[in-house]
């Protein structure tokens, strides 16, 4: 059993305390929009926010995970608004399959965090996400569309 | 299907069981006396024919036969439908028929493969005739309600009007009426120029979902009990489970059981897939590996080359003249061998998909690029009729090809016919994505080319060596055991016809089929043959002292649409005005998939292995633009795709098995690699091109060619990650 604190409710999981973040918020937890895509902490396609900082949930144990405050995709919208990522992402058509989109979405809303007007450079050290679709040009427009709001 | 039912029965009777995933439809029929059946979608409104159904509140739900995987045609397809049906965009919604529901109705939605950048292109024709029939209907029962011709009414976004009494009604509102009408025979499709929908860049049908987590992939599918599996196939192709020890697993937690999977494979299913997985790497399985572990790439490369060896016997794929003779006796001659790898998909979302097996019925839910396909696989592993078979579809993370085959959906059905009633979800590590693609063919080319004495290119032979995906895939389409396909973008005519004329050329492939399966990769054999060609005829250039566009345009005097797009690349990057300082440009042209397209780069190099890419331009010709703010993402994406594969792509093969297990040993290309695309598209109308594909093939020749521009050196094999050629 571990507990663990998702979109903002304290949930108490039967899972074991190795198991990887990724999987105890897909299958223990039912939250299924953070994407599996390598395990192995590459591609960012299960990128969270735990406190704040945009992990790689599949590189991070349950164990690791308890007592901290951890955002999933699911959680970003508040009071039923989407986030400004979320609604730039809608606006700017920014997705193709969108498998990888929502750890791009929660990596991008990370760096508008720390850097609410980031440069290309900002975009291009902290955006680190594998994008086999390729909306990469998208990703980027929406980034200084919404920096520039 | 024109039994009398009552319609809540039927209605009832025919609802598919998708409630688990929300997706899909459901089909009521009811016969009304004295008139043609009214089928009904789930929720009881009528279709107006098998492509529309219109809802009481006006919204129009488009069936979309054809798969979305990113492309962006399930908006395409709906553009063309509603351009016709002259409703009101803001109120189109979409689905995806079943393939058994399709099935059931003589394939009423015709093909649902997407693949081969067809998905709008071979099916706008009747899709539009869907939408105009539609149309047609609905404004007759108007006319009908208000006893007027129906010619003297009138539509614009869903409302009809007849402007001589004033009257005006609703797409909805006459929905009813216009489903018991008999469709008309024929109906005229609109001239493009009157095209409002088409041709706008309108913003995608299926995004807000893909932003919030709620998007279902097939990765996402839920179904009540259900359970998880992991798999491991033999990791040589072609070998076979020899055994595996059971009980060294079957106590470990959440684990239900282990099941074989063919001959060839093992799956654990357990409570959650991680610890399916966590089982299966912990089950000893002994593998008969077979005479297919002796093979490496060492020794696939070697045959190929053999190949290369003019003895050696090859199909004709294209031929004018007599290439060997004018090379024999010409005054100059340049002569160059290229090789292309395996690459992998990688699609973002692993293979899965989930089945529901019982005695007499059997549901997959799962991303596929090819609904029939998959239902035939269900059908073939089931081994259940038709009729009480069917595949839900949903998005897919990726397809790029891939999900073209039906290996795991087949697998997903072995596995669940061994636990009847119990839904099970099978999903690749992947590790496992990795060492059981279906790989972009291995080939190798040597090209010879001629010269007179004043430097005109008399001759050209162009021979391939390797792999056929038709031969593995659909040998079915082999012509005397010629692959037509092999022969993508240096064809004679076609959809991917050569853009030069040459007085003698000759165009071959001297076939070898290595145990690798090839298959489907987006840009197919479009990405080896426009390298090889579009860098030899860089090098053709160069021998011959002329600049390469210059070189490429007295070729291509016969071939004014392939010029059209290389000039319209050639001016957008400036390729008359010198480039930057320390910067170099590139350039490649070539046909694929019913479109005409041309790439250029401009390029740095830092101590001769540190590219970077600063500009990409790229045009394409593909008759008409759907859409084209998808027709630029496509563009864009597939350079992204195209890059990845000549930087970082590249499956190498030992002991039989693929070596790459992970994006860390195939990386992929990430936001700061990738300069801006800019598109110049010039649709030049009177033909349907595909979009998806074919710009792929121009992007790495146009790297290559730059990077001889920058460095004198000329690049022949991919990927550069083995030659320590990275980005800057």
């Amino acid at each position: 059993m571990a507990n663990l604190t998702i979109n903002g409710k304290s949930l108490t999981l039967d899972v074991e305390a190795d198991t990887p973040l990724l999987w105890a918020i897909r299958e223990n937890a039912g939250l299924t929009g953070t994407k599996y895509g390598c395990g192995i902490a590459q591609c960012g396609a299960c990128t969270v926010h735990i406190d704040g900082v945009a992990t790689r949930s599949c590189g991070v144990s349950v164990a690791e995970a308890e007592g901290k405050k951890i955002t999933t995709i699911e959680g970003l919208a508040s009071g039923g608004v989407l986030h400004k990522v979320q609604q730039a992402w809608i606006a700017k058509d920014v997705p193709q399959c969108g498998y990888c989109q929502s750890g791009m979405i929660m990596a991008v809303a990370a760096l508008l965090n720390d850097k609410p007007k980031p440069t290309d450079a900002d975009i291009d050290e902290a955006i680190t996400n594998i994008c086999r679709c390729g909306t990469f040009q998208q990703v980027r427009e929406a980034i200084h569309t919404i920096a520039a709001a | 299907m024109n039994k009398h039912v009552s319609p809540k029965m039927n209605r009832r009777a025919f609802v598919i069981g998708t409630a688990a995933v929300g997706a899909g439809l459901a089909i009521g029929l009811d016969l009304p006396f004295g008139g043609p059946a009214v089928v009904r979608a789930a929720d009881g409104s009528p279709e107006i024919g098998a492509w529309v159904v219109v809802r009481p509140d006006d919204t129009v739900v488009i069936r979309i036969a054809r798969s979305e995987m990113g492309q962006g045609s399930l908006t395409g397809l709906a553009q063309l439908v509603a351009e016709e049906l002259e409703c009101d965009w803001s109120k189109v919604t979409t689905e995806y028929p079943t393939p058994g529901q399709s099935v059931a109705r003589k394939r009423v939605w015709g093909d649902f493969s997407t693949g081969g950048s067809r998905g709008i292109r071979s099916s706008q024709d009747y899709v539009r005739k869907g939408g105009a029939t539609a149309r047609v209907m609905l404004i007759e029962a108007a006319a009908n309600e208000w006893k007027v011709p129906a010619s003297e009414c009138t539509v614009a976004r869903g409302v009809i009007t007849h402007k001589a009494s004033g009257r005006s009604t609703t797409y909805g509102k006459v929905a009813e009426a216009a489903a018991k009408l008999t469709p008309p025979a024929d109906v005229k499709l609109k001239d493009p120029k009157d095209w409002t929908i088409i041709g706008k860049g309108l913003l995608r049908l299926d995004t807000a979902d893909k932003t919030t987590g709620a998007m279902t992939y097939g990765i996402d599918v839920k179904l009540p009990g259900m359970l998880n599996a992991a798999i491991k196939d033999c990791p040589v192709f072609g070998g076979k489970l020899k055994s595996y020890d059971e009980a060294k697993v079957a106590g470990m937690k959440g684990v239900k059981k282990v099941v074989k999977v063919g001959d060839t494979a093992v799956a654990v299913v357990a409570d959650t897939w991680w610890h399916a997985k966590t089982a299966l790497e912990a089950l000893p399985i002994v593998w008969d590996e077979g005479d297919n572990a002796k093979v490496s790439s060492e020794s696939i490369a070697k045959w190929l080359a053999e190949g290369l060896d003019n003895d050696q016997p090859a199909y004709v794929g294209n031929k004018n003249g007599d290439a060997k003779a004018a090379i024999a006796g010409a005054a100059k001659k340049v002569e160059a061998v290229y090789s292309y790898p395996y690459q992998n998909h990688a699609t973002m979302e692993p293979m899965n998909a989930t089945a529901l097996y019982t005695a007499d019925k059997c549901e997959v839910w799962c991303g596929t690029q090819n609904g029939e396909a998959a239902f035939a696989a269900v059908l073939e592993a089931s081994g259940l009729p038709a009729e009480k078979c069917d595949v839900h579809k949903v998005m897919l993370g990726g397809g790029f090809g891939r999900r073209g085959q039906t290996d795991y959906v087949r697998q997903a059905v072995m596995i669940a016919k061994q636990m009847p009633g119990t839904p099970v979800k099978l999903l690749w590590s992947r590790e496992e994505d990795m060492a059981h693609g279906r790989y972009h063919p291995i080939t190798q080319c040597k090209m010879t080319g001629a010269f007179d004495a004043n430097n005109n290119l008399v001759a050209l032979h162009y021979r391939l060596s390797g792999q056929s995906i038709l031969f593995s895939l659909r040998p079915e389409a082999l012509q005397n055991g010629m692959d037509p396909a092999a022969f993508q973008g240096v064809a004679q005519s076609g959809e991917a016809a050569f853009g030069y004329s040459v007085p003698n050329l000759l165009v071959e492939h001297a076939m070898r089929n290595p145990h690798v399966p090839p298959g489907f990769w987006r840009g197919v054999n479009v990405n080896h043959n426009a390298i090889y060609m579009e860098c030899f005829m860089d090098e053709l250039a160069h021998a011959a002292g002329q600049d390469p566009l210059e070189f490429r345009r007295k070729l291509m005097g016969n071939h004014p649409k392939h010029l059209a797009v290389l000039n319209a690349v050639a001016e957008k990057i400036g390729w008359s005005t010198p480039a930057p300082q320390g910067v170099y440009r590139g350039i490649a042209q070539v046909m694929g998939y019913g479109s005409y397209v041309a790439g250029a780069a401009e390029i740095s190099v830092t101590d001769g292995s540190k590219i970077k890419v600063h500009r990409i331009v790229a045009s394409t010709d593909p008759g008409y633009v759907v859409n084209p703010a998808q027709v630029e993402r496509q563009i864009a994406g597939s350079f992204v795709y195209g890059l990845s594969a000549l930087f970082y792509g590249g499956c190498t093969v030992k002991d039989g098995k693929i070596e790459q297990t992970n994006f860390d040993t195939y990386n992929s290309m990430r936001i700061n690699e990738m300069p801006k695309v800019e598109s110049v598209m010039v649709p030049s109308g009177g033909f349907w091109g595909g979009v998806g594909e074919p710009t792929i093939g121009v992007a790495a020749p146009a790297v290559l060619n730059a990077y001889f521009a920058a460095t004198g050196k000329r690049i022949r094999s991919v990927p550069l990650r083995d030659q320590n050629i990275t980005f800057a």
